[in-house]
């Protein structure tokens, strides 16, 4: 069941919000991926008996009555936000971040939190410390990361609606391994208050569903102006659920010059033709731009991430909160101790790398001239945006592969994002969507977009879906 | 450059101070809890302050306003976009393992300050946020930490080495704490630790081309520990450098029981601070119709109330800089004025309050002289019912027991005797009393006179008039 089928369910009281809760409930209960870390189902269906017992309340706000599944980097109150990591597994939150509230304003019930590489830090979901995610096309498959369990979990059917963060592709890629939608909004549309940091001037929450039309809803509900987020960008509210219907006309759609030396797997690649031709047939203008800039966004996002990320994780230390190393009696053992024991080896990696590029003597040559390539990927998108409406390319170089590919292989990984990357770079928004079907596993094509056309970019899916199947396809 | 006067031993010392200042506002930098000192610990403290995972910070604009008004008083530049850094180290009263801080983009830059005639300038004042507090004496075998004062606004004010002496550098200091309190961004209280102090001090031969290596005393927290700590460092220098040693830079602190530097970190192990713009933080900008917004709220300077006390007051350049040191003062002496002679007032605020002021090392504010009752003291003297010998006997017990002096001679019965009948009476039993000394005086010896004053004011036990005294005797012993 899609989105607008289960609220549709809810609002003509078809369905309530509890049975429908009791459905996904029962679900996860049956889920063998190890999608959510935890689930708060007697808190979940005494939020479905109110919303119930308030109906008309609730029956017109965007998420009424709709299960939802939280990636386990937003804070809720009074209840654990582990990031993915040993060091916060028991960490209870006082405060809802302004995503969770706003979810909870919107109708919608958290069911409970979804897996995710710790921290946010992988592609693969395979750095969780609670254990990797499966793909429910192939329990053998990673769903991508990082955030794996969210885009998992609509994937299986559990709910039809969950939210994610992307930080260099971390909603879009996965939304592509698993066949559904998933949009990264622009910097500063969403708010980052009580979202757990990994590298703040890129971190952006947004949404997944298994098409656009879920993703609007679930993006006009996420997204609110919050004077606690000093990036959040005061603007107009669009409604996005009510612009699908916009006909924004014949667009001018930029196709990447030469995209094929990216080294992008050949089905993939067929789809992404395939893709091109629909987008014709919808009567758009592909124009080819040359983008060949867009490989070095991978080098700088390595250092600025990294770099940021030290910094962010700092506060863990193991005096306030979270994991302490027992028996320490000095404070830089502590530090010390607490660190090594409660991070995983990828989140070590990038603090090491993140301290070095930062360290005097270095930050010139690193931290700075990857400053620079980022203004240069900024400034190349806004004279691509001159040109044409939207960029389309293919989301992931590859369909989604096996677990433990990695470990051997980080730059590897690290590549895997080189598509998704140079959005978050520049801070422009983009979505992903099923486009395709290989070996019996999904597909998925991105579009990037000017700053705040999110509209544009769920307006143009949501009329590629109305003629295509991809995003019904079920495993 | 270098002025001989401030050479120790062939040496001059160069010295340049950092001034954290606590800023005044009502919620913390970037936090909205409230920014106050003395409250119980861990009471004021947001999830900002704690450093939860999740949690963003937001500009105070109140502290932005404050450093914008200490950037108009010492006619510097003030950015037209402030950039907020990361200072990276860990420590436990450091909730987020950072500070935030101003390192490249500050707000202030390139100001000016007048110690003495002499022009001392700012590098640069910069806005940051405080740490919170590690205490390891309250408990056995523990350390807990207040986050009270985590987040609250400081203003760094970063002068260049252009300072000479130990003496300067009090003075300088001292420029800067009537700086900000007269423009209200701090109390400046040195023992609550709203401004403190570290001190740059290198020496160098006067015809040297470069600065000698630098010793930094953290953390100074009085004026008086100022000098000294300065005047030791200066000394361990030269018998450094003259014993053929070298300087090191290091950081050092201050021990006042000892009157000592002392060794806390050498360069060598110095944190690397990793600085980078904080992303959390969009570059702010200042406009000139903010900065025009807070001119026009800015209260009347030092300078410029000294200009205003000697026209209005009439008041000389000495009388005009000690009323306006500092700004209670000042504000006390205006309100005295309202009602009383302006130069009387003068006079007895420098010497009288004054004294009374430094013997029991407190300010006005915190004594029980007020406006009111010490104007009372001063009408009692215009208008004769007190002399002024009377009426430092009468500032005495009004700063004991803070009553009114109105009430005070009364009870006592200290009114001054003008009586020119009774006064005449008294002095004649004097002369009567005293005929070998009035043959002496008659015969020359004039200094005598005094001698007959005193009696007068010893039989009226002080409370003659001195002046209908002094007529009545010149009258009676030139019969």
């Amino acid at each position: 069941m899609n989105f607008k089928e289960q609220r549709d369910n809810f609002r003509s009281k078809k369905v309530s919000a509890k049975e429908a809760v009791k459905d996904s409930i029962n679900k996860i209960n049956n889920d063998d991926l190890n999608i959510f870390i935890n689930i708060f189902d007697s808190e979940a269906i005494k939020k479905a008996e109110f919303i119930d017992n308030n109906f008309d309340k609730f029956k017109d706000a965007p998420l009424a009555g709709v299960p939802i599944a939280h990636k386990d980097i937003f804070c809720t109150k009074g209840l654990p936000t582990t990031c993915g990591s040993k060091m916060l597994e028991n960490f209870v939150p006082p405060y809802d971040s302004t995503v969770i509230k706003n979810c909870n304003e919107a109708g919608s019930v958290i069911l409970g939190k979804t897996n995710m590489d710790e921290f946010a830090m992988g592609s693969s979901n395979e750095t969780s410390y609670f254990g990797p995610v499966s793909n429910p096309w192939n329990s053998d498959l990673v769903p991508g990361g990082s955030s794996g369990g969210a885009a998992a979990c609509v994937a299986a059917g559990i709910t039809s609606i969950s939210t994610g963060t992307d930080t260099g592709g971390s909603i879009r890629q996965p939304a592509a391994l698993c066949g559904i939608t998933g949009l990264k909004p622009t910097y500063g549309l969403v708010s980052r208050w009580g979202m757990i940091a990994f590298c703040s001037s890129m971190d952006q929450a947004g949404p997944f569903s298994k098409d656009a039309f879920g993703c609007a809803a679930l993006l006009d509900a996420m997204s609110s102006y919050d004077s606690k987020d000093s990036t959040s960008t005061k603007r107009p509210d669009k409604n996005f659920e009510n612009l699908l219907t916009k006909d924004f006309g014949s667009l001018k759609i930029g196709v990447i010059k030469d995209i094929n030396s990216f080294g992008i797997n050949s089905d993939v690649m067929g789809a992404y033709e395939t893709s091109k031709t629909v987008l014709s047939g919808l009567g758009h203008e592909l124009k080819e731009v040359d983008f060949s800039e867009l490989s070095s966004g991978i080098c700088s996002y390595y250092v600025i991430a990294p770099a940021e990320c030290s910094s962010n994780l700092s506060r863990f230390d193991g005096v306030k909160y979270g994991y302490r190393a027992s028996d320490q009696k000095d404070i830089s053992k502590l530090y010390m101790e607490t660190r090594s024991e409660a991070f995983g080896d990828e989140v070590k990696k990038r603090i090491l790398i993140g301290t070095h590029v930062l360290s005097a003597g270095f930050y010139d040559a690193y931290y700075l001239q990857a400053q620079k390539v980022r203004r240069m990927i900024k400034n190349k998108f806004e004279d691509v945006f001159k040109n044409v409406d939207l960029v389309f390319m293919p989301t992931t170089l590859d369909q989604a592969f096996e677990k433990n590919r990695e470990s051997n292989d980080p730059n590897r990984m690290y590549k895997e994002d080189l598509l998704t990357i140079p959005a978050n770079l520049a801070g422009l928004p983009a979505i992903s969507f099923p486009n395709g079907f290989k070996n019996n596993l999904p597909i998925g094509g991105q579009f990037v977009g000017n700053y705040f056309s999110e509209d544009l970019l769920l307006t143009t899916t949501h009329k590629i879906q109305e003629v295509s199947d991809w995003h019904k396809m079920t495993p | 450059m270098a002025q001989n006067d401030t050479l120790i031993k062939g040496w001059q010392p160069v010295i340049g101070l950092e001034v954290h200042v606590q800023l005044m506002t009502n919620t913390k930098l970037f936090s909205p809890a409230k920014n106050k000192f003395g409250e119980d610990a861990n009471t004021l403290v947001d999830l900002i302050d704690m450093g939860l995972p999740g949690v963003l910070p937001v500009l105070n604009e109140g502290a932005m306003k404050q450093g914008i008004k200490f950037g108009l008083a010492t006619s510097a530049k003030i950015a037209k976009t402030m950039i907020f850094d990361r200072k990276n180290y860990f420590y436990p009263d450091l909730p987020k393992g950072y500070q935030i801080t101003q390192l490249h983009y500050p707000i202030v830059k390139e100001g000016v300050v007048e110690v003495n005639n002499k022009k001392i300038r700012i590098h640069q004042a910069h806005l940051e946020e405080d740490a919170g507090k590690s205490m390891h004496d309250k408990y056995d075998n523990k350390s807990v930490i207040d986050l009270n004062r985590s987040g609250v606004p400081l203003l760094e004010i970063v002068s260049e080495p252009d300072i000479r002496s130990a003496r300067e550098a009090v003075d300088y200091l001292k420029k800067i704490h009537q700086i900000i309190t007269y423009l209200d961004i701090s109390d400046g209280n040195m023992s609550q630790g709203s401004m403190r102090c570290d001190a740059n001090i290198s020496i160098m031969k006067p015809d040297a081309e470069a600065y000698g290596t630098r010793a930094e005393i953290k953390n100074i927290n009085s004026f008086k520990f100022v000098e000294k700590a300065i005047n030791f460092e200066i000394k361990r220098q030269i018998k450094l450098l003259e014993n053929g040693g070298t300087v090191e830079q290091e950081t050092r602190l201050y021990d006042a029981v000892k009157d000592e530097t002392r060794s806390m970190r050498t360069k060598e192990f110095a944190n690397d601070y990793r600085y980078f713009p904080c992303p959390d933080l969009v570059p702010t900008n200042i406009s000139n119709e903010l900065i025009e917004e807070v001119r026009k709220g800015m209260d009347e300077l030092p300078e410029e109330k000294e200009a205003r006390f000697r026209s209005e007051y009439n008041l000389g350049d000495y009388e005009a800089q000690v009323l306006c040191a500092e700004k209670s003062t000042a504000n006390f002496y205006e309100e005295v004025c309202k009602v009383t002679d302006p130069i009387l007032s003068a006079k007895w605020i420098i010497g009288e309050v004054n004294a009374l002021l430094n013997k029991h090392d407190v300010s006005l504010n915190q004594s029980n002289i007020n406006s009111k009752n010490f104007s009372n003291l001063i009408l009692k003297i215009t208008d004769g019912t007190i002399s002024g010998k009377i009426a430092k006997e009468v500032l005495e017990e009004m700063w004991e027991e803070g009553s009114d002096p109105i009430e005070i001679i009364k009870s006592k019965g200290l009114e001054q005797i003008s009586d020119e009948g009774e006064l005449e009476t008294i002095a004649q039993a004097v002369i009567d009393n005293n005929s070998s000394q009035v043959e002496a005086y008659k015969s020359g010896k004039d200094k005598l006179f005094g001698f007959f004053v005193g009696q007068v004011m010893k039989e009226t036990q002080g409370k003659a008039n001195p002046g209908a005294v002094n007529e009545i005797l010149k009258k009676l012993l030139s019969n």
